[in-house]
């Protein structure tokens, strides 16, 4: 269990740092989205390895919110240009 | 005997969806341009949540964490066809602001070579 949360760890530290060297800001969101997926994969992992159902929760409302960032962000530059 | 092919099963499907995640992270980071890499992300990525979750679903079969897997993972699918195609849009605006920005900066001459676009 704890080799597949450590992959999953790495695949979320791709996303963090194509946030952080990217050229574009299309990019850093992608990276965001990559980040919020697989931090709800990791909270999901966590509920069932420490066998407590708080997690899950966490998860859905990481997932509620990451279905929002994306399309208020892209709204607010939109808005800016 | 149930119990342990549901065990292997889950382990099998939650395996295959850490080499998704690994599969997306390694795309995310070597895509060339921003379209291949939208396209790595949110497909492969919703695929392997997906996975994980069904191999979460059948080690713990109870009916409430079953049902709150599913929503995740519903919610999660939404987001990224929403997200792929409104992060596609936005960078096609602004390439196409830039490019007409550039066009009007640059008045065209004698010695240039004719654009192909």
């Amino acid at each position: 269990m704890i080799w597949l949360a450590s992959i999953i760890l790495l695949s979320a530290l791709a996303g963090l740092w194509r946030m952080s060297h990217s050229p574009t800001i299309a990019d850093r969101l992608l990276g965001l989205q990559m980040l919020s997926t697989t931090g709800i994969a990791f909270l999901l992992l966590l509920a069932h390895w420490q066998n407590n159902a708080v997690w899950r929760d966490v998860a859905l409302v990481l997932a509620l919110l990451a279905a929002v960032v994306t399309v208020a962000l892209v709204q607010m530059l939109r808005r800016r240009t | 005997m149930i119990s342990t092919v549901l065990f292997f099963a889950g382990w099998a499907f939650m395996l295959a969806g850490c080499m998704f995640f690994v599969t997306a992270a390694l795309g995310l980071l070597r895509f060339p341009d921003l379209f291949s890499r939208l396209h790595a992300v949110t497909k492969i990525d919703t695929l392997g949540l997906g996975l994980m979750a069904l191999g979460l679903a059948l080690l713990d079969p109870s009916w409430r964490s079953c049902l709150m897997l599913m929503l995740v993972w519903v919610l999660v699918m939404a987001s990224g066809a929403v997200n792929c195609q409104l992060l596609a849009r936005f960078n096609l605006e602004q390439e196409e602001a830039q490019s007409d920005e550039a066009a009007t900066r640059h008045r065209p001459g004698k010695g240039d070579k004719p654009r192909v676009s």
